[in-house]
């Protein structure tokens, strides 16, 4: 049995741990209602962009020149996954969930005889992916949105992958991200941003202007030639975003149980204190009487 | 006076977003009036200044730093890099920041930087030229 004091010492240890544990919560929490309402605040802007897009792309087939964002170079040889991750850890499945999603990717493509090339943002997926497919690694940011997000980061990032786009190290890019459902619940998702995939719903659709012979200045072409760097750049923004309000999610949420395990852990410490100290006090008082008795 | 919604979105947040009059918005090749019931346009805007009409008053001038506009007759939606009203503007800080611009211009080495710091350097001048021009009105 545990002497006293290592049981003492043992429960103020979890205690400070449960204290930390309970901070980190309140702390995510708070992050987590700004990265929403950030995430929110981002979505008006995309959306108008999808729509501008599909009506300008549903006769950009006609164009002269093709363009290759938007309907690719016709190869899908060469893939490039964007990882979004976090840069920290303690946030329980958040990291790990979004890694798998991406060791899936690549041995499906692989096997379907395709490469695969990396483009981590975040530490943490840099360094889980870094021991089993470092070689594929050809890029990698990471302390982006640190203390916050900024447009013009992800424009940066963008703006890196355009420019292998346009080398030609890779066909089609997909991001793989973890969507914001709710604070318990996080979606690992994968989106193709090249070639661009548009998928107007339904009633996106309606509300369009039908058919609107839309008036351009410049020409069509110069429009397209902004809009669509500008949509990956929004779409890598967006993802991050969401990463962003995931991960202080999943953390909030893995604090919580941690915080409750603590209390579980420092329940059962006490209970086994206070018995043992008990113990000590019975066998202390039964040493003193059977002293007492054997000298009457 | 019929009315119109006018939107001016960067992908941060909503800049604005109300019934207004009459906007002026900084098109590529000039500028472009755009009042209820405009023919549908689809353009890119330059690095300039957005003034919202209401009635015949100025309601604010914004400064953007370029995107596209999409002008359909029931609404005007303005996409935008970024948008900063312009009395937030500051005569002396621009002039400080263009000189450091020149220098980023002459630093760089690479193609790439010196097309980004070009851009940086027209943005600062447009905005330095809005600032001054409105001075002169007043």
């Amino acid at each position: 049995m545990a002497t006293l004091k290592a049981l003492r010492d043992r429960r103020k240890s979890v205690q400070s741990t449960q204290k930390i544990t309970l901070a980190m919560k309140m702390v995510a929490g708070a992050k987590l209602r700004r990265a929403q309402e950030r995430v929110e605040a981002g979505r008006p802007y995309a959306h108008r962009m999808r729509q501008i897009l599909s009506a300008l792309a549903s006769d950009a087939q006609a164009l002269e020149t093709p363009q290759p964002l938007l309907i690719g170079r016709g190869g899908t040889n060469i893939h490039l996954i964007l990882v979004a991750t976090s840069d920290r850890g303690l946030c329980g499945p958040f990291n790990s969930s979004i890694i798998r999603q991406v060791r899936k990717m690549i041995t499906s493509l692989q096997e379907q005889g395709q490469t695969v090339k990396l483009f981590c943002v975040g530490r943490k997926g840099k360094e889980m992916l870094a021991r089993e497919y470092g070689s594929l690694i050809i890029e990698s940011f990471t302390d982006v949105g640190f203390p916050r997000l900024r447009f013009t980061e992800a424009q940066r990032i963008a703006d890196s992958m355009l420019k292998m786009f346009e080398d030609g190290l890779f066909d089609v890019c997909t991001i793989i991200y973890s969507h914001f459902r709710s604070a318990m619940i996080q979606e690992v998702t994968t989106t193709q941003v090249i070639p661009v995939k548009i998928d107007v719903d339904q009633q996106e659709k309606e509300s369009l202007p039908l058919q609107a012979v839309y008036e351009c200045e410049p020409v069509e072409e110069e429009i397209l030639n902004q809009l669509l760097p500008q949509n990956i750049a929004v779409q890598v923004y967006n993802a991050l975003l969401e990463n962003a309000a995931s991960e202080q999610g999943a953390r909030m949420t893995a604090m919580d149980s941690a915080s409750r395990n603590a209390g579980d852990m420092i329940r059962n410490l006490t209970l086994t204190y206070n018995r043992t100290r008990q113990a000590h006090i019975t066998r202390e008082l039964i040493e003193i009487i059977s002293g007492a008795e054997a000298l009457s | 006076m019929s009315v119109f919604p006018f939107i001016l979105i960067s992908p941060e947040k909503i800049l604005f977003d109300q019934e207004v009059s009459m906007v002026v918005i900084p098109g590529l090749d000039g500028d472009i009036g755009v009042l209820p019931q405009h023919a549908p346009l689809l353009t890119l805007l330059r690095p300039g200044v957005v003034t919202v009409y209401e009635e015949s008053k100025i309601l604010v001038r914004v400064f953007v730093d370029g995107g596209f506009a999409e002008v359909t007759p029931e609404r005007c939606v303005a996409l935008v890099t970024e948008g900063t009203p312009l009395e937030t503007l500051d005569k002396a800080a621009l002039e400080i920041e263009i000189k450091n611009l020149l220098e980023d211009v002459a630093d760089s080495r690479t193609p790439e930087e010196r097309k980004q710091a070009d851009q940086n350097l027209g943005i600062a001048q447009a905005k330095l030229m809005e600032v001054l021009t409105i001075q002169k009105l007043r």
